[in-house]
């Protein structure tokens, strides 16, 4: 059979999804950024709810994701999403508003917003992504940095002596009683994204059901930021990043 | 016995020839234009041996670009 043969008669299995628009992304090859826009876009049309979802979109590499995916965005402050999420879900409390931020926009500046978004239990929806690095200013440390990871600020790798420890938000956040959902995912291997997106739906669905905040932290690599291959980068992140950020699920109380 | 075809469609404008796609292949059907670029320079993916696909999308799970389609087949006959 020729691939002409099979496109005819066969079904499609997988493609871009309707809501991830024909804009070129900025980011760099092979950046877990596009995976995840892509899985935000394929379960906002599964759920079909593309007319009653706000996202808010960060400040860090992610700064455009109101240009690739078509629906409602809100620009926020740096680290300031979940406060923003907050007032726009308590205002249109039907609508399902989730945010999308980096580990420096979520885990530097905006700890506070977060940790008191996820502690007053607002239904919103946090999709973090941690690369442990500020990969949009050039590949400086970020809280999450490993120790004796290479950054552009920590030359000879992070020391914890003089530079702290790799802060793990995610489970604190599972600590506090507002949150209903929060789990660890990777999009680095096929099966590891299909595991992400149904993460993604069930924290979409539980925000939208109003148990309280869901959290998903997807451990990411960013092969620019630690100069290596995109291959290269998630072997790397599959070696070190998962001994201190492993993938699974820290709290799930949306059943109780 | 049923027989699955597969095949796979790279949007050659979109992809960044970031290689992901031909790592995840269980099948080696991907390979990266060793010469050829598409418009923003990038040596982009192409089904080499397009007849060992299986339709297992995991060349499309994997793309941070949404470039890659793929079609199923399969022959119950």
């Amino acid at each position: 059979m020729t691939p002409e043969e099979i496109k005819q008669k066969g079904s499609i299995v997988a493609a871009k999804p309707r809501l991830l628009n024909d804009n070129h992304m900025h980011y760099c090859p092979g950046c877990s950024h596009g995976v995840v826009h892509r899985l935000i876009a394929e379960v906002i049309e599964e759920m079909q709810v593309e007319d009653n979802v706000i996202g808010v979109a960060p400040v860090g590499c992610a700064v455009f994701a109101y240009n690739y995916i078509d629906i409602d965005w809100i620009e926020a402050a740096h680290g300031r999403a979940p406060a923003v999420a907050t007032g726009a879900k308590r205002l249109n409390p039907s609508r399902m508003v989730f945010t999308y931020q980096g580990d420096g926009d979520l885990a530097a500046i905006g700890t506070a917003e977060t940790i008191h978004a996820a502690n007053r239990g607002e239904n919103i929806t946090i999709i973090f992504i941690n690369n442990g690095i500020y990969g949009m200013t050039g590949g400086q440390m970020a809280p999450t940095t490993l120790e004796g990871m290479k950054t552009s600020t920590t030359p000879y790798g992070r020391r914890a002596d003089l530079n702290g420890y790799p802060l793990n938000i995610t489970p604190l956040l599972a600590m506090l009683p507002g949150t209903c959902y929060v789990s660890r995912q990777s999009v680095h291997t096929a099966v590891a994204v299909r595991k992400a997106k149904a993460a993604i739906k069930k924290a979409f669905t539980s925000s939208l059901a109003g148990k309280g905040t869901s959290v998903i932290e997807i451990v990411s690599t960013c092969s620019s930021g630690w100069k290596m291959s995109p291959a290269k980068a998630n072997e790397w992140m599959e070696k070190n990043m998962f001994g201190h950020y492993p993938p699974g699920d820290l709290k799930d109380t949306t059943n109780d | 016995m049923a027989k699955v075809y597969g095949a796979v469609e790279v949007n050659p404008e979109r992809c960044k020839g970031c290689d992901l796609c031909v790592v995840a292949c269980p099948c080696d059907v991907l390979k990266l234009q060793p010469l050829e670029v598409n418009n923003r320079g990038y040596h982009y993916a192409y089904p080499d041996k397009a007849d060992a696909c299986i339709g297992c999308s995991s060349c499309a799970a994997v793309c941070p670009d949404g470039c890659i389609t793929v079609y199923r087949y399969v022959d119950k006959g």
